[in-house]
């Protein structure tokens, strides 16, 4: 209980601008004014043509509502702060490197090469060493993954220099 | 009576029993794995429904559904894990029951009450889903518009975590919907010049995205975490004692999963917490709770179960989820072309029943599954994170691309989970962003063609008794959460 408390009042006693609450109310509210701005070049419709409410109308509104409701949130955690959050480990963004890895694989060589070396990347900062089960997650259950898809499913994987070697 | 023939169909057909069983047993291993469940395990499993019948992916999904329900409680009970949220409440008894070498007790109560809620709950569905349905004849476009308002608020006012927040969650999912070409006029909407962003944001890259990658992602979070497990010899059967102490409380917590699960927020959850304090409040022994109560498993494992059927019933009536994975269900039927509401039960009486037939099959297996095999099924939790995320990593990616082929989804997925993840963390629940995300469309269509028949009068709104009605729930819902801070101080 005291934990918690101590943990509260060191949200508490940071600047504004590093606190949690603050963080997330900017994020909100800075990207829905990006996208309520955006609204604005929506293509509208002929007053002659348009029935009910133009297209843009909708969106503005659930965008107004959103930052409204968090500038609500935001107002409310002066009174009650939120508790701060444990720093994230080291394996989170490991595996947050392993999905830019995947998508930069993904686009300029090969999607199953891609999911390869995600599974053994993330296995291994995950903290697993023996080589089968590295080969399992990495080889083994992709290869199995393609074999259900392509041949039972039917289903086209994108073109890469391993999956040709399968097309063509 | 014919109707009773038509729930029995999916025992004289062999392709329909195989996928019960498949389901049944698919949704248990998915139920047992804490961090996955019957939303995830439904949403990877959705693409693959693409190669079955309509009939058949249903079924297969509600199986998952009913089993992966149950399965949570398994983990709640052996390592004071819950393997879906719904089982959070089973641990509160089911694990000190079991540290005091009485697991097989546990888990036969849990698997006993959790088959009486299950079947109740689908009693339930076929007596209240045909008469909703009827009564959804009297709805034009004001009221549907109305009732989505209502399940919306409804949502934020008893779903899981803040009110405020999880209105922001669903007001998100319903501005996803609006991604793409413009229903009424076709025109562009946030697609920003990209084409594939044209034909809107899909389901399943949202829900693959905001379930398994941003829980792979917490997982990366979990890897020092140890489980204590609880040897467990053989699951027994509640005694003649047991059944005296527990038969109301599993009658009553029937009924209220029922309740919440037609209420269109996070049935099973809610359900089990209510079903658990409610057996604790009419109990002799209230004092025994917390240290191993049987009736405290029954009241949870019961609840959770009876939100199943009750999920169903708003879900095939009218189209509007009645929890999280019954929105996974909603999009399967969908993408098969079933459109639910009232006018799919006086067409396809068969489909309906023969999904009611299989959930009642579904309860059953799960009980004999459960209560043959519960040791075994505790097995799959030693599978290792490091070896069974990277898998689920696959098998995600390969099913959120087999849909549309396209290699955008994935990288949608890859966004919303990192967004899940995010969201969770700061306490956001993901689940009204998928409801939104679902109910954005008929949300969006209503509010306009009511507009197009009130002239643009939006007083109109007041003047029809069924949709004022539903606005006054919802003010009623908005405000329910205002009385209860008082209490708890629960807003943020």
């Amino acid at each position: 209980m005291n934990n918690v408390r101590d943990k509260k009042r060191a949200n508490k006693s940071l600047p504004f601008f590093f606190r949690t609450e603050f963080k997330v109310f900017f994020i909100i509210v800075l990207v829905s004014s990006i996208l309520l701005i955006s609204t604005f070049s929506f293509d509208t419709v002929p007053p002659i043509l348009n029935r009910g409410i133009q297209p843009a109308t909708f969106p503005k509104g659930l965008l107004v509502l959103i930052i409204a409701l968090t500038s609500i949130i935001y107002y409310l955690s002066f009174k009650k702060p939120w508790k701060k959050e444990k720093n994230l480990p080291r394996p989170f963004f490991l595996t947050i490197l392993s999905f830019i890895i995947f998508i930069i694989i993904s686009k300029t060589l090969d999607f199953f090469l891609a999911i390869s070396v995600l599974s053994i990347f993330v296995s291994y900062n995950w903290g697993e060493r023996r080589i089968f089960h590295l080969l399992l997650v990495s080889i083994i259950f992709p290869l199995a993954v393609f074999i259900f898809f392509e041949m039972i499913l039917g289903l086209r994987f994108p073109p890469g220099i391993i999956t040709n070697l399968y097309y063509y | 009576m014919e109707n009773l023939l038509l729930m029995m169909a999916p025992l004289f057909s062999s392709k329909l029993l195989l996928v019960l069983l498949f389901g049944t047993l698919f949704g248990l291993v998915l139920g047992v794995l804490p961090g996955l469940g019957p939303t995830t395990g439904g949403a990877l499993i959705l693409p693959f429904t693409m190669t079955l019948d309509p009939l058949s992916a249903i079924i297969l999904l509600t199986s998952i559904y009913c089993a992966g329900t149950y399965g949570g409680a398994i983990t709640a009970v052996l390592i004071n894990t819950p393997g879906t949220p719904a089982a959070a409440a089973t641990c509160l008894d089911g694990y000190p029951l079991a540290q005091k070498g009485e697991a097989g007790r546990a888990l036969g109560m849990a698997t006993v009450s959790s088959t009486v809620g299950g079947i109740f709950s689908v009693i339930v569905l076929v007596f209240f889903a045909p008469i909703l349905a009827n009564l959804a004849y009297e709805f034009g476009q004001p009221e549907y518009f109305a009732l989505a308002i209502f399940g919306l608020t409804m949502l934020a006012s008893i779903g899981d975590g803040s009110p405020i927040k999880n209105l922001i969650a669903g007001a998100f999912g319903i501005l996803i919907s609006t991604v793409g070409k413009d229903f009424m006029t076709s025109i562009d909407r946030f697609t920003y010049g990209i084409n594939e962003l044209s034909i809107g944001i899909g389901f399943i890259p949202v829900v693959v995205g905001l379930f398994a990658i941003s829980e792979m992602l917490t997982q990366s979070t979990l890897l020092d975490q140890v489980f204590k497990r609880v040897a467990l010899k053989a699951v027994k059967l509640p005694t003649k004692d047991d059944y005296k102490k527990t038969w109301k409380t599993i009658l009553r917590s029937s009924g209220i999963g029922s309740f919440i699960g037609v209420l269109p927020a996070e049935g099973g959850t809610v359900a089990s917490l209510i079903g658990y304090s409610e057996a604790k409040r009419f109990s002799k022994n209230p004092e025994e709770f917390g240290k191993g109560s049987v009736e405290g498993i029954a009241g949870a494992e019961a609840a959770n179960n009876a939100a199943t059927g009750g999920a169903m019933v708003p879900t095939l009536a009218l189209g509007i989820p009645g929890s999280a994975t019954t929105a996974v269900i909603l999009t399967g039927l969908i993408i098969h072309g079933v459109r639910p509401g009232p006018d799919l039960f006086k067409e396809q009486p068969e489909f309906l029943y023969g999904i009611f037939g299989a959930m009642l099959v579904a309860n059953i297996l799960f009980f004999i599954f459960g209560f043959f095999g519960a040791k075994i099924f505790a097995r799959i939790t030693l599978v290792p994170n490091k070896i069974l995320w990277p898998m689920i990593f696959a098998v995600s990616v390969c099913g959120t691309y087999s849909l549309s082929q396209s290699i955008i989804d994935v990288w949608i997925m890859l966004f919303f989970g990192v967004l899940g993840f995010f969201m969770r963390r700061y306490g956001f629940s993901v689940v009204p962003v998928i409801i939104g995300l679902i109910l954005g469309e008929l949300v969006e269509g209503t509010l306009r063609q009511s507009i197009v028949i009130f002239d643009g009068n939006w007083l109109m709104f007041l003047t029809r008794p069924i949709a004022l009605t539903f606005f006054i729930l919802s003010l009623i819902a908005l405000a329910f959460p205002l009385i209860r801070s008082k209490k708890n101080k629960k807003i943020i």
